[in-house]
């Protein structure tokens, strides 16, 4: 019977290896969520095909732009590569936001929480790797992508005016160094401010059981009625407008928009204003709380099981 | 030490007691099957052992409260919780290099060898591998671990029994080796009682019997009586009985087996039999205790 079994020998015992939890973690959000790089990568390789398919008129624009004063001439030029930017950097937005919602519900749906909670790895570890994501990661990522996608619009353009000699003008008159500069600057400046909605997402995508989205809003919109209600303000919904849609003047000296850009041009390194964007409360009180979000989502989840 | 202590340890679920104050003590190095019925409290007692629910009383898991230390814990314990929870969208060679990445005790090479007497291809996703194959993944993944401790709830469920017979063949015969301690619950308990040194039964939150299986095999015994002997054999205060093929199947506790085997053919009852004498309706058999006799004897040798 069962006692013979204590007669086999004993399995030489494994030494201790170092581990990577951290880094392991990270990578198996990768792993679960392509979306992350792939979304970005279809925004880049959409503005790409527009670039293609509009660049028999190149020539043509650039001879009008050209005929311009400079700061128009600039913002003709520059234009279509802020939109780029600014295509790729909402397509990844909206996965940050998708991904954190989704970070501590999905594996809770699937109950390969049991999997995850039968490794040694502390829900700490586990919670910081999720947030490192949409605050490190994405940024991280959607630079590389908009710098990518940028270069190649650049030699699009450059092939199609090669023919009629104006491929230098995109050269002398694109600041390329400083755009790299302007939007690295403005990659961390907006997931830092994003960095309390970023942990409410992961709070409550660990907290609801069901309809994540609608426990993310709702109580939200909920406090602005009853505030609007109650005291005739709208100073919820202007905070949270204002940490959804971004920090733009909090972090850059903005600039008459001059005629012919359709989004706020920000070209110069002068306009960057760190010092501004450091000193501001709306910053470090967003941080703070975006701080008690991700601790409250480490706390919880010791408690989460699958659903 | 032991491997797993508890005092009084309860768990309630708003007014439900899933666990009723209970006294546990198990050993390094024994094999432990839990068994119940749905909603005994089985599943509660091994999260509570594993870190995963906060429990009232007193619960040291290799000296460890699991509670408060789930994380380090988890470097000496491992656990299968059933077949459907490892992630779906990993590769296999994802979960090998997860595993070895966090898991400072996993053996990757052992882990390798494993899987290769399966049909497991590397790049699979999980979600591609059939029910048996996933549960062949997990186990090959916890045997390269050197733990101290493996609790395995459920492991089997819905396993056809090929697969059920290689993943306890596999259990004994390259992770077992006396000195780590298994708790299994399982349904499919004839499955398991050759595999066991202990047995426990628990119901309504409490424990219901306690043993060794030498303990198990002295004390119980099952005559299936001669029908000359029936009055006899009833006279000596049977604690269950059926029938089967027209012949009464009686069930004695610490009534010598000697005098036992003169009424009839004497042998060690199933853990499902006694599961069904301690638990279920007393004699005779009510409709619904007949029907757990069908499914749980249904299987058996």
């Amino acid at each position: 019977m069962s006692t013979e079994l204590n007669e086999l020998q004993p399995a030489a015992h494994t030494p201790v290896r170092a581990t990577r939890p951290f880094y392991w973690s990270v990578r198996r959000e990768l792993w679960d969520n392509p979306s992350i790089y792939i979304a970005p990568l279809i925004a880049g390789g959409v503005v790409l095909l527009g670039c293609l398919l509009t660049a028999y008129r190149l020539p043509e624009l650039r001879r009008a732009a050209l005929l311009l004063e400079s700061t128009r001439q600039r913002a003709a030029i520059e234009m279509p590569y802020d939109m780029a930017a600014l295509m790729i950097m909402f397509t990844a937005f909206i996965v940050a936001v998708f991904y954190s919602l989704d970070a501590l519900h999905g594996e809770r749906r699937d109950r390969s929480i049991l999997f995850w909670k039968s490794m040694p790895v502390s829900d700490r570890i586990t919670v910081l790797s999720k947030a490192i994501v949409p605050l490190v990661i994405v940024p991280l990522l959607t630079f590389i992508i908009v710098q990518g996608t940028q270069l190649i619009m650049l030699l699009i353009s450059s092939a199609a005016l090669a023919p009629s000699g104006l491929a230098g003008t995109t050269w002398a008159l694109l600041p390329i160094f400083r755009l790299s500069v302007i939007l690295f600057y403005g990659l961390i400046a907006s997931a830092l401010w994003a960095a309390p909605l970023y942990g409410w997402l992961l709070l409550v995508g660990g907290y609801a059981r069901r309809a994540t989205f609608l426990w993310a809003v709702l109580p939200w919109l909920a406090l602005c009625a009853i505030e609007k209600i109650v005291m005739g303000t709208a100073y919820v919904a202007h905070i949270v407008g204002q940490r959804v849609t971004g920090n733009f003047e909090e972090a850059f000296v903005v600039v008459q928009y001059p005629k012919g850009a359709h989004v706020p041009m920000v070209d110069r390194l002068t306009q960057l204003d760190p010092l501004k964007f450091l000193s501001s409360p709306g910053l470090w009180i967003g941080l703070v709380v975006a701080a008690a979000f991700i601790v409250a989502a480490i706390l919880q989840r010791r408690y989460r099981g699958p659903l | 030490m032991a491997c797993i202590e508890a005092r009084g340890l309860r768990k309630t679920y708003g007014t439900t007691i899933a666990l009723d104050g209970i006294d546990l003590r198990v050993e390094e190095g024994r094999i432990l099957g839990l068994i119940g019925p749905n909603g005994a409290g089985k599943t509660t007692a091994l999260d509570a052992v594993l870190g995963l629910i906060p429990y009232g009383g007193e619960l040291k898991v290799l000296g460890r409260d699991p509670w408060a230390e789930r994380d380090r814990l988890m470097q000496d314990v491992c656990f299968i919780a059933d077949v459907a929870v490892l992630p779906r969208w990993m590769r296999v060679s994802q979960a090998l290099d997860y595993v070895a990445g966090v898991h400072p005790r996993f053996d990757r090479a052992k882990a390798e060898s494993f899987l290769a007497r399966t049909e497991i291809k590397r790049t699979s996703k999980i979600r591609q591998l059939s029910k048996g194959m996933v549960a062949q993944l997990h186990l090959a993944l916890v045997m390269a671990i050197d733990a101290k401790l493996l609790v395995l709830d459920e492991p089997t469920l819905g396993l056809d029994i090929l697969y059920r017979k290689a993943f306890y063949d596999s259990l004994l015969n390259d992770y077992f080796d006396g000195s780590r301690t298994i708790v299994v619950t399982t349904h499919q308990v004839e499955e398991v009682q050759h595999v066991l040194t202990d047995l426990m039964f628990i119901n309504h939150g409490r424990i219901v019997l306690e043993c060794s299986m030498e303990e198990f095999e002295a004390r119980y015994a099952e005559v299936m009586v001669h029908p000359d002997h029936l009055a006899e054999a009833q006279a000596l205060g049977p604690i269950h009985s059926r029938q089967m093929f027209g012949r009464s199947i009686l069930l004695f506790d610490k009534v010598d087996h000697e005098q036992l085997a003169a009424l009839g053919e004497l042998r060690t009852p199933g853990i499902a039999d006694l599961f069904v004498a301690l638990m279920g309706a007393p004699e005779p058999p009510s409709s619904g205790s007949s029907r757990t006799t069908a499914s749980e004897g249904g299987v058996a040798k």
